[in-house]
């Protein structure tokens, strides 16, 4: 069963670098398991999702990116605010050469370069409007959209679009669009997941996260830890490694069990590296338990070798399902 | 390795004025920038390191708890041989801030400090934070309290967002747009620039329809005040850029050994080179490098698997496991930090160990400091792999 029933827009951050796009397609293909159409969505330029999927960059356009196992499409849109805003004029003012000429003056850059609030608004309404989309003709009808989306130091200014908002367009259309896109992230039908990994860092921004989404009434979702590796070094002898006083003898006996040449400078340069690891793992241990802390749902995905590659995502859509979160 | 130039830190840090410490995000800049900067101050210089964005617990070892955007005396740095520490966290919201004062009276200032427009800008554009860094560095030169001054630069993906960045505010400020905004009046007459007035109708027209009458007369309000400062932002993003190319100048590029960073890192040597920017050399963070490198992977994983077959010695199969891991990271580090160096022949190495730990506080930073001074050969990791 899933740990997210209800929600129809899975908002992906966290710090730069975490995953978040690696993580946001496994989960479009984990959404898109046994039959059901997903749309991946990026608003950053950055031509992240065909880099990932090896497909030439996307246009403004939804295109199939890749089939889940057991059937079901992963589509995929990189959001340009110029054409959304093209997009908005002519569906909804008939303005479409007015914003033609805008854009080719340049002033749609400008407009949305002096007021970020206003492009986030194009972004993220055009994210609205895929999933929230109903009959057939206003386009592909999605059983989930994911958007993989700005870091966590910019998510909660990037989706709280009606403060941003607010103070540039007091009423009209944007005015409008922006209350209606706030009302879909702050309700159940949107969860916000942020990815981490353990290293200070991103766990205290992670934490950051959450206060401060919570603050601006979004709902954050699932943590997802990523790129954890298993601890190598037996439990009982993790405190004395830590400390730097692991057992010599035990070590060189070993060695000289396994037939290595157990010199001095052998044992301790092996002593040393044990001691890097197990201060690293309790290191780590503080930081689980400083996510775990936040009562948020955690999913674990470990350190892969083929993470760029579609088996890694699909392997990582795999776990992704077995530990609830789909 | 052998051939690598090595990079004279503590020279440097002797007769640097300025030290910009440049990279791809998340490679140790602030670290590499502080570490520096405790270092230097030891050895007797009187220093100022201006960091953006650091670490929580980084920031409270060097006392800054607070964003007042001045620097402070950092306390517990050994002041016996003359020199002496000053830190500061950059507030780019406040040094802009700062910028309007200086330009605009006091009534016309807080016009400008209410207008949503000036808020937006001033707090989330794209290239703000690292206008407001090279300001604040030209700030601090000016200022002339202090023999060096070590440059942290934003997070941003690119390393080149620094040099490139405050220039595209600069320009936008002064741009096509805002000028066709601003002179309207001024462009009755000629042919071609009543396409800008045809324009600038359309704009105002969209504008009302969308955003409402007010966002117009907020954003023309905004564009009037601020018209007289236009120009002088783009002035003075020239004006630190030249600052930045000055002889008492100097760039380290920061790296880890993964391949996004090496290539961020490379262009932006190939960038200095173009702009005949001065570069110390690079600092490679982060590196793995083993004690044991004649232990080979595939002789540790033999040996690991065989004590698993005849049991009892759980201990040391896991250490040698650990240590192929290891001595493989190694492996590839080294690789890694051979192929950039043969790209870039002439650029000046050193090397710096991961840390078991976050690095967090002064101790912390000395042992860095220590490293980045020459406590791990340039070629070490490269030896470790055998
Ligand atoms: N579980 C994993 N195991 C191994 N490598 C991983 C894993 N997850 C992600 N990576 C790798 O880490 C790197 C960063 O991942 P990704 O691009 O998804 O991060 P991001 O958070 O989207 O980065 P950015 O902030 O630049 O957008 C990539 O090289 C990716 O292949
Ligand atoms: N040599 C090292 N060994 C282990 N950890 C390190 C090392 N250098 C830096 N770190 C850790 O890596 C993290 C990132 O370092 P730092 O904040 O200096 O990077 P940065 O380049 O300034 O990042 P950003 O681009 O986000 O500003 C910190 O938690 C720091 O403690
Ligand atoms: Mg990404
Ligand atoms: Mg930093």
């Amino acid at each position: 069963m899933s740990d997210f029933p209800a929600v129809k827009l899975h908002v992906v951050s966290g710090k730069g670098g975490t995953g978040k796009t690696t993580v946001a397609a496994s989960l479009a293909l984990a959404l898109a398991a046994g039959g059901r159409q997903v749309l991946l969505t990026e608003v950053e330029a950055r031509q992240g999702i065909a880099q990932l999927f090896d497909t030439p960059p996307l246009p403004y356009e939804e295109r199939r990116v890749a089939v889940a196992r057991g059937g079901g499409e992963v589509y995929a849109l990189a959001i340009d605010p110029e054409l959304a805003l093209l997009e908005y004029l002519e569906k909804f003012y008939n303005l479409r050469r007015a914003g033609a000429m805008l854009r080719k003056l340049g002033a749609i850059d400008f407009a949305t370069t002096i007021a970020p609030g206003l492009r986030d608004v194009l972004l993220t309404g055009k994210v609205m409007e895929a999933a929230t989309r109903e009959r057939r003709g206003g386009g592909r009808l999605y059983d989930a959209v994911v958007l993989d989306a700005p870091p966590t130091g910019r998510i909660a200014k990037f989706l709280n679009v009606n403060t941003e908002v607010a103070a540039l367009a007091r009423m009209g259309p944007v005015r409008h669009q922006a209350d209606s896109v706030m009302a879909l992230l702050r309700s159940n039908k949107t969860a916000i997941h942020l990815v981490t990994v353990l290293e200070e860092m991103p766990v205290q921004e992670t934490v950051d996260g959450v206060a401060e989404l919570r603050s601006s009434g979004l709902r954050p979702g699932g943590v997802i830890v990523n790129m954890m590796r298993d601890p190598l070094i037996p439990d009982h002898a993790l405190a004395d490694a830590a400390a730097g006083v692991l057992d010599l003898a035990e070590v060189e006996t070993g060695l000289k069990a396994a037939g290595v040449e157990a010199t001095a400078a052998t044992v301790a340069a092996l002593a040393a590296e044990a001691t890097d690891h197990a201060q690293r793992v309790q290191l780590e241990q503080q930081e689980r338990e400083t996510l775990a802390a936040l009562e948020q749902p955690i999913y674990k995905i470990p350190l892969l070798t083929d993470a760029s590659e579609l088996s890694g995502l699909h392997d990582i859509a795999k776990r992704l399902q077995d530990q609830g979160m789909v | 390795m052998s051939d690598v130039l090595p990079l004279d830190v503590d020279g440097l840090l002797s007769t640097a004025e300025i030290i910009v410490c440049c990279g791809a995000g998340g490679v140790g800049k602030t670290t590499t920038a502080a570490a520096l900067a405790v270092r230097a101050a030891e050895q007797g210089r009187t220093v100022c390191v201006l960091t953006i964005d650091p670490a929580r617990r980084l920031a409270q070892s060097m006392g800054l708890t607070e964003l007042d955007n001045t620097p402070r005396a950092v306390d517990g740095i050994d002041e016996t041989a003359g020199g002496r520490l000053d830190a500061m966290m950059l507030d780019m919201k406040r040094t802009f801030d700062d910028i309007v004062l200086q330009h605009a009276d006091e009534a016309r200032a807080r016009q400008i400090f209410a207008n949503p427009f000036y808020l937006s800008l001033s707090s989330s554009f794209a290239g703000t934070q690292e206008y407001m860094a090279m300001e604040k560095l030209g700030q601090l030169k000016t200022a002339g309290t202090w023999d060096l001054i070590v440059v942290d630069t934003p997070p941003s993906r690119s390393a080149l967002d620094f040099l490139d960045a405050p220039q595209r505010l600069g320009r936008f400020l002064d741009g096509r747009m805002i000028r066709i905004l601003t002179a309207p009046a001024r462009a009755g007459g000629r042919a071609y620039l009543k396409v800008f007035t045809i324009g600038v109708k359309v704009f105002t027209d969209v504008l009302n329809r969308i955003l409402g009458a007010q966002a117009l007369k907020d954003l023309s309000l905004f564009i009037a005040s601020f018209e007289t400062m236009f120009g002088g932002f783009r002035e003075r993003a020239d004006q630190t850029y030249k600052l930045l190319k000055e002889p008492g100048t100097s760039f380290l590029v920061v790296a880890v050994p993964e391949r996004d960073a090496l290539r961020e890192a490379a262009y932006f040597v190939e960038r200095l080179e173009a702009d005949q920017m001065p570069l110390a050399g690079m600092v490679l963070n982060r590196v793995h490098a083993s004690g044991a490198p004649s232990l080979s992977v595939e002789r540790s994983l033999a040996a690991a698997e065989s004590l698993d077959e005849a049991g009892g010695e759980e201990l040391t199969a896991a250490v040698l496991r650990l240590h192929a891991e290891r001595l493989a990271s190694a492996t590839r580090d080294a690789r890694r930090a051979e192929q950039f160096h043969s790209a870039h022949p002439k650029v000046r190495m050193v090397q710096v160990a991961a840390q078991a730990g976050d690095v967090h506080d002064l101790d912390g930073l000395r042992a860095i400091g220590g490293e980045l001074a020459g406590g791990l050969a340039a070629s070490a990791p490269a030896a470790a792999a055998g």
